[in-house]
Protein backbone atom coordinates (compact mmCIF):
# COMPACT_ATOMS: atom_id res chain seq x y z
CA UNK A 1 0.00 0.00 0.00
CA UNK A 2 1.63 3.21 -1.12
CA UNK A 3 1.48 6.47 0.79
CA UNK A 4 -0.48 8.08 -2.05
CA UNK A 5 -3.07 5.30 -1.87
CA UNK A 6 -3.37 5.68 1.88
CA UNK A 7 -3.91 9.40 1.47
CA UNK A 8 -6.47 8.94 -1.26
CA UNK A 9 -8.37 6.25 0.70
CA UNK A 10 -8.23 8.48 3.77
CA UNK A 11 -9.70 11.32 1.77
CA UNK A 12 -12.49 9.08 0.43
CA UNK A 13 -13.43 8.15 3.99
CA UNK A 14 -13.16 11.76 5.22
CA UNK A 15 -15.40 12.86 2.38
CA UNK A 16 -17.98 10.29 3.41
CA UNK A 17 -17.91 11.59 7.00
CA UNK A 18 -18.30 15.16 5.81
CA UNK A 19 -21.36 14.16 3.76
CA UNK A 20 -22.75 12.57 6.90
CA UNK A 21 -22.13 15.71 8.94
CA UNK A 22 -23.84 17.83 6.32
CA UNK A 23 -26.92 15.57 6.41
CA UNK A 24 -26.93 15.41 10.18
CA UNK A 25 -25.96 18.94 11.22
CA UNK A 26 -27.32 18.62 14.77
CA UNK A 27 -24.03 17.10 15.88
CA UNK A 28 -22.01 20.09 14.74
CA UNK A 29 -24.58 22.58 16.00
CA UNK A 30 -24.71 21.13 19.50
CA UNK A 31 -20.98 20.73 19.69
CA UNK A 32 -20.64 24.48 19.11
CA UNK A 33 -23.38 25.39 21.56
CA UNK A 34 -21.56 23.54 24.30
CA UNK A 35 -18.43 25.75 24.31
CA UNK A 36 -20.60 28.88 24.20
CA UNK A 37 -22.19 27.61 27.39
CA UNK A 38 -18.79 27.00 28.94
CA UNK A 39 -17.43 30.40 28.06
CA UNK A 40 -20.47 32.22 29.42
CA UNK A 41 -20.58 30.15 32.61
CA UNK A 42 -16.90 30.43 33.39
CA UNK A 43 -16.60 34.08 32.56
CA UNK A 44 -19.64 35.14 34.58
CA UNK A 45 -19.87 32.53 37.32
CA UNK A 46 -16.18 32.13 38.15
CA UNK A 47 -15.21 35.73 37.55
CA UNK A 48 -14.06 35.92 41.18
CA UNK A 49 -11.35 33.27 40.73
CA UNK A 50 -8.12 35.17 41.39
CA UNK A 51 -5.83 35.60 38.40
CA UNK A 52 -3.39 38.33 39.45
CA UNK A 53 -2.35 40.75 36.73
CA UNK A 54 -4.81 39.52 34.08
CA UNK A 55 -8.58 39.42 33.69
CA UNK A 56 -10.18 36.02 34.22
CA UNK A 57 -11.67 36.15 30.70
CA UNK A 58 -8.25 36.45 29.17
CA UNK A 59 -6.80 33.84 31.47
CA UNK A 60 -9.46 31.17 31.11
CA UNK A 61 -10.05 31.28 27.34
CA UNK A 62 -6.92 29.22 26.53
CA UNK A 63 -8.16 26.60 28.97
CA UNK A 64 -11.62 26.54 27.46
CA UNK A 65 -10.17 26.20 23.95
CA UNK A 66 -8.11 23.17 24.97
CA UNK A 67 -10.82 21.64 27.13
CA UNK A 68 -13.45 21.97 24.42
CA UNK A 69 -11.43 20.35 21.66
CA UNK A 70 -10.44 17.58 24.01
CA UNK A 71 -14.04 16.80 24.97
CA UNK A 72 -15.10 17.05 21.35
CA UNK A 73 -12.53 14.44 20.37
CA UNK A 74 -14.76 11.84 22.05
CA UNK A 75 -16.94 12.07 18.95
CA UNK A 76 -14.26 10.28 16.96
CA UNK A 77 -14.52 7.15 19.06
CA UNK A 78 -18.30 7.30 19.19
CA UNK A 79 -18.44 7.57 15.39
CA UNK A 80 -16.14 4.59 14.96
CA UNK A 81 -18.09 2.51 17.48
CA UNK A 82 -21.23 3.34 15.53
CA UNK A 83 -19.59 2.27 12.27
CA UNK A 84 -18.59 -1.02 13.87
CA UNK A 85 -22.09 -1.62 15.16
CA UNK A 86 -23.65 -0.89 11.77
CA UNK A 87 -21.27 -3.28 10.01
CA UNK A 88 -19.65 -0.45 8.01
CA UNK A 89 -16.22 -1.25 9.43
CA UNK A 90 -16.64 -4.88 8.33
CA UNK A 91 -17.36 -3.66 4.84
CA UNK A 92 -14.27 -1.43 4.86
CA UNK A 93 -12.14 -4.20 6.29
CA UNK A 94 -13.07 -6.52 3.42
CA UNK A 95 -12.01 -3.91 0.84
CA UNK A 96 -8.47 -3.72 -0.53
CA UNK A 97 -7.93 -0.32 1.06
CA UNK A 98 -5.20 1.00 3.34
CA UNK A 99 -5.57 -0.29 6.91
CA UNK A 100 -5.14 3.14 8.43
CA UNK A 101 -7.35 5.00 5.96
CA UNK A 102 -10.59 4.70 7.93
CA UNK A 103 -8.86 6.18 10.97
CA UNK A 104 -7.05 8.89 9.06
CA UNK A 105 -10.31 9.80 7.34
CA UNK A 106 -12.28 9.91 10.57
CA UNK A 107 -9.75 11.93 12.56
CA UNK A 108 -9.34 14.36 9.69
CA UNK A 109 -13.04 14.90 9.07
CA UNK A 110 -13.64 15.42 12.79
CA UNK A 111 -11.30 18.39 12.47
CA UNK A 112 -14.01 20.11 10.46
CA UNK A 113 -16.11 19.99 13.57
CA UNK A 114 -13.16 21.24 15.63
CA UNK A 115 -12.69 24.11 13.24
CA UNK A 116 -16.34 25.14 13.55
CA UNK A 117 -16.05 25.03 17.33
CA UNK A 118 -12.87 27.07 17.29
CA UNK A 119 -14.44 29.75 15.12
CA UNK A 120 -17.46 30.01 17.41
CA UNK A 121 -15.27 30.12 20.51
CA UNK A 122 -13.12 32.90 19.10
CA UNK A 123 -16.16 35.02 18.29
CA UNK A 124 -17.86 34.43 21.64
CA UNK A 125 -14.55 34.91 23.46
CA UNK A 126 -14.01 38.27 21.81
CA UNK A 127 -17.58 39.20 22.70
CA UNK A 128 -17.04 38.56 26.42
CA UNK A 129 -13.81 40.55 26.52
CA UNK A 130 -11.04 38.10 25.63
CA UNK A 131 -8.15 39.73 23.73
CA UNK A 132 -4.79 38.50 22.47
CA UNK A 133 -1.68 40.59 23.00
CA UNK A 134 0.85 38.81 20.80
CA UNK A 135 1.84 39.14 17.16
CA UNK A 136 -0.63 37.95 14.48
CA UNK A 137 1.77 35.16 13.62
CA UNK A 138 1.80 33.95 17.21
CA UNK A 139 -1.98 34.11 17.35
CA UNK A 140 -2.13 31.96 14.21
CA UNK A 141 0.34 29.53 15.72
CA UNK A 142 -1.87 29.38 18.81
CA UNK A 143 -4.96 28.58 16.75
CA UNK A 144 -2.97 25.97 14.83
CA UNK A 145 -1.82 24.38 18.07
CA UNK A 146 -5.43 24.11 19.28
CA UNK A 147 -6.41 22.28 16.09
CA UNK A 148 -3.39 20.02 16.38
CA UNK A 149 -4.41 19.16 19.94
CA UNK A 150 -7.91 18.39 18.66
CA UNK A 151 -6.46 16.08 16.01
CA UNK A 152 -4.13 14.23 18.34
CA UNK A 153 -6.82 13.68 20.98
CA UNK A 154 -8.99 12.17 18.24
CA UNK A 155 -6.52 9.31 17.98
CA UNK A 156 -6.86 8.52 21.69
CA UNK A 157 -10.58 8.56 21.22
CA UNK A 158 -10.30 6.30 18.16
CA UNK A 159 -8.41 3.68 20.18
CA UNK A 160 -11.11 3.80 22.86
CA UNK A 161 -14.00 3.65 20.37
CA UNK A 162 -12.50 0.65 18.58
CA UNK A 163 -11.84 -1.22 21.81
CA UNK A 164 -15.23 -1.02 23.48
CA UNK A 165 -18.21 -3.21 22.70
CA UNK A 166 -20.91 -0.63 22.02
CA UNK A 167 -21.68 2.95 21.12
CA UNK A 168 -23.04 3.61 24.61
CA UNK A 169 -19.80 2.50 26.23
CA UNK A 170 -17.79 4.54 23.73
CA UNK A 171 -19.86 7.50 24.82
CA UNK A 172 -19.02 7.20 28.50
CA UNK A 173 -15.57 5.58 28.36
CA UNK A 174 -14.59 8.24 25.85
CA UNK A 175 -15.19 10.96 28.43
CA UNK A 176 -14.31 9.68 31.90
CA UNK A 177 -10.57 10.09 31.62
CA UNK A 178 -10.96 13.66 30.44
CA UNK A 179 -12.30 15.00 33.74
CA UNK A 180 -9.16 14.48 35.83
CA UNK A 181 -7.01 15.58 32.91
CA UNK A 182 -8.93 18.86 32.74
CA UNK A 183 -9.41 19.56 36.43
CA UNK A 184 -5.98 18.59 37.73
CA UNK A 185 -4.32 21.26 35.62
CA UNK A 186 -4.04 24.98 34.97
CA UNK A 187 -7.11 24.95 32.69
CA UNK A 188 -9.47 26.93 34.93
CA UNK A 189 -7.27 28.15 37.79
CA UNK A 190 -3.78 29.46 38.46
CA UNK A 191 -1.79 26.29 38.98
CA UNK A 192 0.10 27.87 41.93
CA UNK A 193 -3.07 28.05 43.96
CA UNK A 194 -3.77 24.31 43.88
CA UNK A 195 -2.98 22.35 47.04
CA UNK A 196 0.65 21.12 46.92
CA UNK A 197 -0.25 17.47 46.29
CA UNK A 198 -2.56 18.30 43.41
CA UNK A 199 -0.14 20.89 42.08
CA UNK A 200 2.66 18.34 41.89
CA UNK A 201 0.56 16.23 39.56
CA UNK A 202 -0.82 19.18 37.64
CA UNK A 203 2.58 20.54 36.66
CA UNK A 204 3.36 17.32 34.81
CA UNK A 205 -0.06 17.03 33.21
CA UNK A 206 0.33 17.41 29.42
CA UNK A 207 -2.89 19.43 29.47
CA UNK A 208 -1.09 22.05 31.61
CA UNK A 209 1.66 22.28 29.01
CA UNK A 210 -0.88 22.65 26.19
CA UNK A 211 -2.75 25.41 27.97
CA UNK A 212 0.44 27.19 29.02
CA UNK A 213 1.58 27.06 25.38
CA UNK A 214 -1.70 28.51 24.11
CA UNK A 215 -1.53 31.29 26.73
CA UNK A 216 2.01 32.07 25.71
CA UNK A 217 1.16 32.17 21.99
CA UNK A 218 -1.90 34.38 22.59
CA UNK A 219 -0.04 36.61 25.04
CA UNK A 220 -2.57 35.77 27.76
CA UNK A 221 0.08 35.47 30.48
CA UNK A 222 0.68 37.53 33.58
CA UNK A 223 3.93 38.51 35.29
CA UNK A 224 2.19 37.81 38.57
CA UNK A 225 1.36 34.21 37.64
CA UNK A 226 4.78 32.59 37.39
CA UNK A 227 5.12 29.23 35.65
CA UNK A 228 6.24 26.51 38.05
CA UNK A 229 9.87 25.68 37.72
CA UNK A 230 9.54 22.46 35.71
CA UNK A 231 10.82 22.03 32.18
CA UNK A 232 7.45 21.43 30.40
CA UNK A 233 5.94 24.61 31.83
CA UNK A 234 9.09 26.65 31.32
CA UNK A 235 9.11 25.55 27.64
CA UNK A 236 5.42 24.92 27.06
CA UNK A 237 5.38 25.17 23.24
CA UNK A 238 8.20 22.72 22.75
CA UNK A 239 6.86 20.48 25.51
CA UNK A 240 3.43 20.49 23.83
CA UNK A 241 4.87 19.30 20.55
CA UNK A 242 6.79 16.55 22.29
CA UNK A 243 3.69 15.43 24.18
CA UNK A 244 1.62 15.44 20.99
CA UNK A 245 4.27 13.42 19.14
CA UNK A 246 4.38 10.93 22.00
CA UNK A 247 0.59 10.53 22.05
CA UNK A 248 0.54 9.91 18.30
CA UNK A 249 3.41 7.45 18.54
CA UNK A 250 1.38 5.41 21.03
CA UNK A 251 -2.17 5.80 19.82
CA UNK A 252 -1.81 5.62 16.03
CA UNK A 253 -0.38 2.09 16.06
CA UNK A 254 -2.73 1.09 18.88
CA UNK A 255 -5.79 2.31 16.96
CA UNK A 256 -4.71 0.57 13.77
CA UNK A 257 -4.22 -2.63 15.73
CA UNK A 258 -7.68 -2.36 17.26
CA UNK A 259 -9.15 -1.58 13.85
CA UNK A 260 -7.73 -4.78 12.40
CA UNK A 261 -9.45 -6.75 15.15
CA UNK A 262 -12.70 -4.80 15.12
CA UNK A 263 -15.80 -6.84 14.52
CA UNK A 264 -19.46 -6.07 14.37
CA UNK A 265 -20.24 -8.50 17.20
CA UNK B 1 -11.92 -27.40 -13.02
CA UNK B 2 -10.10 -25.75 -10.10
CA UNK B 3 -11.55 -24.88 -6.74
CA UNK B 4 -11.90 -21.13 -6.38
CA UNK B 5 -12.90 -21.13 -2.72
CA UNK B 6 -11.23 -23.59 -0.37
CA UNK B 7 -11.42 -23.92 3.38
CA UNK B 8 -9.46 -26.64 5.10
CA UNK B 9 -10.24 -27.83 8.63
CA UNK B 10 -11.15 -24.44 10.00
CA UNK B 11 -11.46 -24.23 13.76
CA UNK B 12 -12.65 -21.20 15.67
CA UNK B 13 -13.71 -21.29 19.29
CA UNK B 14 -15.33 -18.66 21.46
CA UNK B 15 -14.86 -19.85 25.00
CA UNK B 16 -16.70 -23.16 25.14
CA UNK B 17 -18.46 -22.63 21.83
CA UNK B 18 -16.87 -24.28 18.82
CA UNK B 19 -18.21 -21.91 16.17
CA UNK B 20 -16.18 -23.78 13.54
CA UNK B 21 -15.28 -27.35 14.31
CA UNK B 22 -12.91 -28.51 11.59
CA UNK B 23 -14.98 -27.22 8.71
CA UNK B 24 -13.72 -27.94 5.20
CA UNK B 25 -15.33 -26.91 1.98
CA UNK B 26 -14.48 -26.23 -1.63
CA UNK B 27 -16.31 -24.40 -4.37
CA UNK B 28 -15.28 -25.13 -7.99
CA UNK B 29 -14.81 -22.15 -10.27
CA UNK B 30 -18.04 -20.70 -11.61
CA UNK B 31 -20.31 -22.66 -9.28
CA UNK B 32 -22.46 -21.84 -6.28
CA UNK B 33 -22.21 -23.50 -2.90
CA UNK B 34 -25.08 -22.97 -0.49
CA UNK B 35 -24.10 -23.22 3.15
CA UNK B 36 -27.30 -24.24 4.85
CA UNK B 37 -27.75 -24.26 8.59
CA UNK B 38 -29.81 -22.91 11.47
CA UNK B 39 -28.92 -19.90 13.59
CA UNK B 40 -25.64 -20.42 15.36
CA UNK B 41 -24.43 -23.16 13.00
CA UNK B 42 -21.27 -21.22 12.17
CA UNK B 43 -22.18 -19.87 8.74
CA UNK B 44 -21.20 -16.27 9.45
CA UNK B 45 -18.02 -17.32 11.21
CA UNK B 46 -16.98 -19.38 8.17
CA UNK B 47 -17.66 -16.45 5.87
CA UNK B 48 -15.76 -14.05 8.10
CA UNK B 49 -12.71 -16.27 7.93
CA UNK B 50 -12.90 -16.59 4.15
CA UNK B 51 -13.35 -12.84 3.68
CA UNK B 52 -10.28 -11.93 5.80
CA UNK B 53 -12.34 -10.48 8.66
CA UNK B 54 -11.49 -13.13 11.22
CA UNK B 55 -8.46 -15.29 11.90
CA UNK B 56 -9.30 -18.90 12.71
CA UNK B 57 -7.60 -20.72 15.57
CA UNK B 58 -6.34 -23.24 13.02
CA UNK B 59 -6.92 -24.38 9.47
CA UNK B 60 -6.36 -22.67 6.17
CA UNK B 61 -8.39 -20.86 3.55
CA UNK B 62 -7.82 -19.68 0.01
CA UNK B 63 -9.73 -17.72 -2.61
CA UNK B 64 -8.74 -17.76 -6.29
CA UNK B 65 -5.49 -19.42 -5.31
CA UNK B 66 -4.58 -16.72 -2.79
CA UNK B 67 -3.94 -17.75 0.79
CA UNK B 68 -6.43 -15.71 2.80
CA UNK B 69 -4.44 -15.85 6.03
CA UNK B 70 -1.02 -15.17 4.55
CA UNK B 71 -1.99 -12.59 1.99
CA UNK B 72 -5.25 -10.93 3.01
CA UNK B 73 -4.55 -7.74 1.05
CA UNK B 74 -4.43 -9.59 -2.26
CA UNK B 75 -7.40 -11.74 -1.32
CA UNK B 76 -9.51 -8.61 -0.74
CA UNK B 77 -8.89 -7.54 -4.32
CA UNK B 78 -10.68 -10.55 -5.76
CA UNK B 79 -13.64 -10.87 -3.41
CA UNK B 80 -16.97 -9.13 -3.00
CA UNK B 81 -18.77 -9.43 0.31
CA UNK B 82 -22.28 -8.77 1.48
CA UNK B 83 -22.62 -9.40 5.19
CA UNK B 84 -25.54 -10.65 7.20
CA UNK B 85 -26.79 -7.15 7.96
CA UNK B 86 -26.89 -4.60 5.16
CA UNK B 87 -23.78 -2.46 5.75
CA UNK B 88 -25.21 0.57 4.06
CA UNK B 89 -24.33 4.06 5.24
CA UNK B 90 -27.77 5.46 5.88
CA UNK B 91 -26.77 9.10 5.73
CA UNK B 92 -25.27 8.67 2.27
CA UNK B 93 -27.37 8.40 -0.85
CA UNK B 94 -27.44 5.16 -2.79
CA UNK B 95 -25.11 6.65 -5.36
CA UNK B 96 -22.65 7.93 -2.76
CA UNK B 97 -22.52 4.54 -1.07
CA UNK B 98 -21.51 2.75 -4.26
CA UNK B 99 -19.26 5.53 -5.52
CA UNK B 100 -17.33 5.42 -2.25
CA UNK B 101 -16.83 1.67 -2.52
CA UNK B 102 -15.58 2.04 -6.10
CA UNK B 103 -13.02 4.60 -5.00
CA UNK B 104 -11.88 2.34 -2.19
CA UNK B 105 -11.36 -0.46 -4.73
CA UNK B 106 -9.16 2.12 -6.51
CA UNK B 107 -11.24 2.10 -9.67
CA UNK B 108 -10.65 5.83 -10.11
CA UNK B 109 -13.21 8.60 -9.98
CA UNK B 110 -14.92 8.30 -13.32
CA UNK B 111 -15.02 4.51 -13.34
CA UNK B 112 -16.41 4.52 -9.79
CA UNK B 113 -19.13 6.91 -10.82
CA UNK B 114 -20.01 4.87 -13.91
CA UNK B 115 -20.09 1.61 -11.96
CA UNK B 116 -22.33 3.15 -9.31
CA UNK B 117 -24.81 4.33 -11.92
CA UNK B 118 -24.74 1.04 -13.79
CA UNK B 119 -25.37 -0.98 -10.62
CA UNK B 120 -28.18 1.31 -9.47
CA UNK B 121 -29.74 0.77 -12.86
CA UNK B 122 -29.24 -2.99 -12.76
CA UNK B 123 -30.78 -3.27 -9.29
CA UNK B 124 -33.66 -0.97 -10.17
CA UNK B 125 -32.58 1.60 -7.64
CA UNK B 126 -31.98 4.50 -10.02
CA UNK B 127 -35.05 6.38 -8.94
CA UNK B 128 -33.99 6.48 -5.32
CA UNK B 129 -30.29 6.92 -6.14
CA UNK B 130 -30.03 10.45 -4.81
CA UNK B 131 -31.99 9.95 -1.61
CA UNK B 132 -30.21 9.08 1.64
CA UNK B 133 -30.44 5.34 2.23
CA UNK B 134 -32.15 6.12 5.54
CA UNK B 135 -35.35 6.67 3.57
CA UNK B 136 -35.13 3.35 1.75
CA UNK B 137 -37.02 0.13 2.47
CA UNK B 138 -35.27 -2.94 3.87
CA UNK B 139 -35.40 -4.70 0.52
CA UNK B 140 -33.83 -1.73 -1.25
CA UNK B 141 -31.02 -1.49 1.30
CA UNK B 142 -30.35 -5.17 0.96
CA UNK B 143 -30.07 -4.77 -2.81
CA UNK B 144 -27.79 -1.78 -2.36
CA UNK B 145 -25.60 -3.81 -0.06
CA UNK B 146 -25.44 -6.59 -2.64
CA UNK B 147 -24.62 -4.03 -5.32
CA UNK B 148 -21.77 -2.87 -3.07
CA UNK B 149 -20.30 -6.35 -3.22
CA UNK B 150 -20.32 -6.21 -7.03
CA UNK B 151 -18.70 -2.82 -7.57
CA UNK B 152 -15.34 -4.19 -8.63
CA UNK B 153 -16.90 -7.10 -10.54
CA UNK B 154 -15.09 -9.57 -8.30
CA UNK B 155 -14.72 -13.13 -9.56
CA UNK B 156 -15.48 -14.48 -6.07
CA UNK B 157 -18.55 -13.51 -4.14
CA UNK B 158 -19.69 -14.16 -0.56
CA UNK B 159 -23.27 -13.52 0.50
CA UNK B 160 -24.36 -14.06 4.09
CA UNK B 161 -28.08 -14.76 4.34
CA UNK B 162 -28.90 -12.36 1.51
CA UNK B 163 -32.67 -12.61 1.87
CA UNK B 164 -33.19 -13.10 5.59
CA UNK B 165 -35.72 -10.61 6.86
CA UNK B 166 -37.09 -9.72 3.44
CA UNK B 167 -40.70 -9.98 2.39
CA UNK B 168 -41.45 -12.77 -0.13
CA UNK B 169 -41.61 -10.37 -3.06
CA UNK B 170 -38.20 -8.79 -2.35
CA UNK B 171 -36.82 -12.25 -1.81
CA UNK B 172 -37.85 -13.49 -5.26
CA UNK B 173 -36.52 -10.27 -6.80
CA UNK B 174 -33.19 -10.79 -5.15
CA UNK B 175 -33.07 -14.41 -6.26
CA UNK B 176 -33.45 -13.25 -9.85
CA UNK B 177 -30.53 -10.88 -9.44
CA UNK B 178 -28.28 -13.45 -7.81
CA UNK B 179 -29.25 -16.02 -10.44
CA UNK B 180 -28.14 -13.55 -13.10
CA UNK B 181 -24.73 -13.08 -11.51
CA UNK B 182 -24.14 -16.76 -11.39
CA UNK B 183 -24.82 -17.09 -15.07
CA UNK B 184 -21.95 -14.73 -15.72
CA UNK B 185 -19.50 -17.13 -14.14
CA UNK B 186 -19.06 -15.70 -10.67
CA UNK B 187 -18.03 -18.21 -8.04
CA UNK B 188 -20.41 -17.80 -5.13
CA UNK B 189 -20.56 -18.96 -1.56
CA UNK B 190 -23.94 -18.24 -0.08
CA UNK B 191 -25.31 -18.94 3.36
CA UNK B 192 -28.95 -19.42 4.10
CA UNK B 193 -31.43 -20.84 6.55
CA UNK B 194 -33.88 -21.72 3.80
CA UNK B 195 -33.71 -24.96 1.91
CA UNK B 196 -35.78 -23.41 -0.84
CA UNK B 197 -33.24 -20.63 -1.31
CA UNK B 198 -30.31 -23.01 -1.46
CA UNK B 199 -32.21 -25.18 -3.90
CA UNK B 200 -33.01 -22.25 -6.09
CA UNK B 201 -29.54 -20.70 -6.21
CA UNK B 202 -26.93 -23.31 -5.38
CA UNK B 203 -25.38 -26.04 -7.50
CA UNK B 204 -24.26 -27.78 -4.38
CA UNK B 205 -25.54 -27.55 -0.83
CA UNK B 206 -23.62 -28.18 2.37
CA UNK B 207 -25.64 -28.56 5.53
CA UNK B 208 -23.75 -27.45 8.63
CA UNK B 209 -24.52 -27.76 12.29
CA UNK B 210 -22.34 -26.77 15.26
CA UNK B 211 -19.48 -25.79 13.01
CA UNK B 212 -19.21 -29.00 10.98
CA UNK B 213 -20.64 -30.27 7.74
CA UNK B 214 -23.27 -32.93 8.27
CA UNK B 215 -24.28 -33.48 4.66
CA UNK B 216 -23.43 -32.29 1.20
CA UNK B 217 -24.91 -32.78 -2.23
CA UNK B 218 -27.20 -31.32 -4.84
CA UNK B 219 -30.67 -30.31 -3.79
CA UNK B 220 -32.01 -33.50 -5.33
CA UNK B 221 -29.54 -35.66 -3.49
CA UNK B 222 -30.34 -34.02 -0.19
CA UNK B 223 -34.02 -34.29 -0.79
CA UNK B 224 -33.64 -37.94 -1.67
CA UNK B 225 -32.05 -38.30 1.75
CA UNK B 226 -34.76 -36.45 3.57
CA UNK B 227 -37.61 -37.47 1.29
CA UNK B 228 -39.46 -35.16 -1.01
CA UNK B 229 -42.64 -33.39 -0.08
CA UNK B 230 -44.46 -33.88 3.17
CA UNK B 231 -48.03 -35.12 3.27
CA UNK B 232 -49.53 -33.52 6.32
CA UNK B 233 -52.80 -34.76 7.75
CA UNK B 234 -54.62 -33.34 10.75
CA UNK B 235 -57.19 -35.77 12.12
CA UNK B 236 -60.50 -34.53 13.43
CA UNK B 237 -60.59 -37.15 16.15
CA UNK B 238 -57.47 -38.17 18.06
CA UNK B 239 -58.76 -41.76 18.17
CA UNK B 240 -58.45 -41.96 14.38
CA UNK B 241 -54.72 -41.22 14.34
CA UNK B 242 -53.61 -44.84 14.61
CA UNK B 243 -55.96 -45.91 11.83
CA UNK B 244 -54.80 -43.07 9.60
CA UNK B 245 -51.16 -43.99 10.17
CA UNK B 246 -51.72 -47.60 9.27
CA UNK B 247 -53.80 -46.63 6.24
CA UNK B 248 -51.34 -44.22 4.65
CA UNK B 249 -47.95 -45.43 5.93
CA UNK B 250 -47.06 -47.45 2.86
CA UNK B 251 -47.46 -44.36 0.65
CA UNK B 252 -44.47 -42.74 2.33
CA UNK B 253 -40.77 -42.94 1.55
CA UNK B 254 -39.99 -42.95 5.26
CA UNK B 255 -41.71 -43.45 8.60
CA UNK B 256 -44.42 -40.92 9.46
CA UNK B 257 -43.81 -38.36 12.16
CA UNK B 258 -46.77 -38.18 14.51
CA UNK B 259 -47.52 -35.46 17.03
CA UNK B 260 -50.96 -35.12 18.60
CA UNK B 261 -53.53 -35.17 15.81
CA UNK B 262 -50.89 -34.26 13.24
CA UNK B 263 -49.38 -36.88 10.95
CA UNK B 264 -46.49 -35.92 8.72
CA UNK B 265 -45.37 -38.36 6.04
CA UNK B 266 -42.44 -37.91 3.64
CA UNK B 267 -43.62 -38.82 0.14
CA UNK B 268 -41.89 -39.02 -3.23
CA UNK B 269 -44.62 -37.94 -5.62
CA UNK B 270 -46.85 -35.59 -3.72
CA UNK B 271 -50.06 -35.30 -5.76
CA UNK B 272 -50.39 -39.04 -6.35
CA UNK B 273 -49.85 -39.80 -2.68
CA UNK B 274 -52.29 -37.09 -1.67
CA UNK B 275 -55.07 -38.40 -3.90
CA UNK B 276 -54.49 -42.00 -2.93
CA UNK B 277 -54.50 -41.09 0.78
CA UNK B 278 -57.75 -39.16 0.44
CA UNK B 279 -59.38 -42.03 -1.44
CA UNK B 280 -58.37 -44.61 1.18
CA UNK B 281 -59.41 -42.44 4.12
CA UNK B 282 -62.70 -41.61 2.45
CA UNK B 283 -63.38 -45.31 1.92
CA UNK B 284 -62.98 -45.84 5.65
CA UNK B 285 -65.14 -42.83 6.40
CA UNK B 286 -62.46 -41.08 8.43
CA UNK B 287 -63.00 -37.35 8.83
CA UNK B 288 -60.11 -34.92 8.69
CA UNK B 289 -59.55 -31.36 9.87
CA UNK B 290 -56.97 -30.58 7.25
CA UNK B 291 -54.78 -32.26 4.70
CA UNK B 292 -52.11 -30.91 2.40
CA UNK B 293 -48.70 -31.13 0.84
CA UNK B 294 -45.76 -29.05 1.87
CA UNK B 295 -42.14 -28.85 0.86
CA UNK B 296 -39.49 -30.06 3.30
CA UNK B 297 -38.11 -27.25 5.44
CA UNK B 298 -34.73 -26.90 7.01
CA UNK B 299 -36.29 -28.37 10.15
CA UNK B 300 -37.18 -31.54 8.28
CA UNK B 301 -33.69 -31.77 6.81
CA UNK B 302 -32.28 -31.41 10.26
CA UNK B 303 -34.55 -33.89 11.81
CA UNK B 304 -33.65 -36.53 9.26
CA UNK B 305 -29.92 -35.79 9.16
CA UNK B 306 -29.18 -35.37 12.82
CA UNK B 307 -32.09 -36.98 14.55
CA UNK B 308 -32.48 -33.77 16.54
CA UNK B 309 -34.32 -30.59 15.73
CA UNK B 310 -32.42 -27.39 14.96
CA UNK B 311 -31.52 -25.87 18.30
CA UNK B 312 -32.77 -22.38 17.82
CA UNK B 313 -35.93 -21.72 15.91
CA UNK B 314 -35.28 -19.54 12.93
CA UNK B 315 -37.78 -17.26 11.26
CA UNK B 316 -39.63 -19.04 8.47
CA UNK B 317 -39.82 -17.44 5.04
CA UNK B 318 -43.38 -16.34 5.56
CA UNK B 319 -42.67 -14.45 8.76
CA UNK B 320 -40.80 -11.82 6.83
CA UNK B 321 -40.21 -8.30 8.04
CA UNK B 322 -39.13 -5.34 5.99
N1 LIG C 1 -17.73 -12.82 18.52
C1 LIG C 1 -18.32 -13.88 19.09
N2 LIG C 1 -18.23 -14.07 20.42
C2 LIG C 1 -18.79 -15.14 21.01
N3 LIG C 1 -19.45 -16.10 20.36
C3 LIG C 1 -19.58 -15.99 19.03
C4 LIG C 1 -19.03 -14.87 18.33
N4 LIG C 1 -19.29 -15.02 17.02
C5 LIG C 1 -20.01 -16.17 16.91
N5 LIG C 1 -20.18 -16.75 18.12
C6 LIG C 1 -20.88 -18.03 18.37
O1 LIG C 1 -20.45 -18.95 17.41
C7 LIG C 1 -21.52 -19.74 16.94
C8 LIG C 1 -21.65 -19.59 15.43
O2 LIG C 1 -22.10 -18.30 15.13
P1 LIG C 1 -22.38 -17.80 13.65
O3 LIG C 1 -21.21 -18.11 12.81
O4 LIG C 1 -22.78 -16.38 13.73
O5 LIG C 1 -23.61 -18.69 13.23
P2 LIG C 1 -24.63 -18.47 12.03
O6 LIG C 1 -24.13 -17.39 11.14
O7 LIG C 1 -24.70 -19.80 11.36
O8 LIG C 1 -25.94 -18.12 12.66
C9 LIG C 1 -22.74 -19.28 17.71
O9 LIG C 1 -22.93 -20.14 18.80
C10 LIG C 1 -22.37 -17.90 18.16
O10 LIG C 1 -23.03 -17.58 19.34
MG1 LIG D 1 -25.03 -15.70 10.57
Amino acid sequence: MTLAMTASDGWTVARRNIFRMARNPEVVIWSTIQPIMFIVLFVYVFDSIPTPGISYEEYVMAGIFAQTVMFNSALTGVGLAEDIQKGIIDRFRALPMARSAVLIGRTTSDLVNGLAQLAVMVVVGLAVGWRTSSSPLEVLAGLGLILLIAYVFSWISAAVGLSVKSVEVANSAGFVWMFPVTFVSNVFVDINQLTPAVRNIAIWNPMSAFVAAIRELFGNTSEEIPQPDVWPLQNPVLASFLWLALILAIFVPLSVRQYKKASSR
Amino acid sequence: MTDTIVAHELVKTYGDVRALDSLSLSVPEGTVLGLLGPNGAGKTTALRVLTTLLRPDSGSAAVAGIDVLADPDRAREVIGVSGQNAAVDEYLTGFENLDMIGRLYHLGRSKSRDRAHALLEQFQLSEAADRPAKTWSGGMRRRLDLAGALVAEPPVLFLDEPTTGLDPRSRTDLWEVIGGLVQRGTTLLLTTQYLEEAERLADDIMVIDRGTAIAQGTADELKAKVGGERLEIIARDEDDVATIVSTVSNLGSDKPDVGGRRICLPVVTGPTALMEALRRLDDKGIELNDVGLRRPTLDDVFLSLTGHAAEESEPTPTEAVT
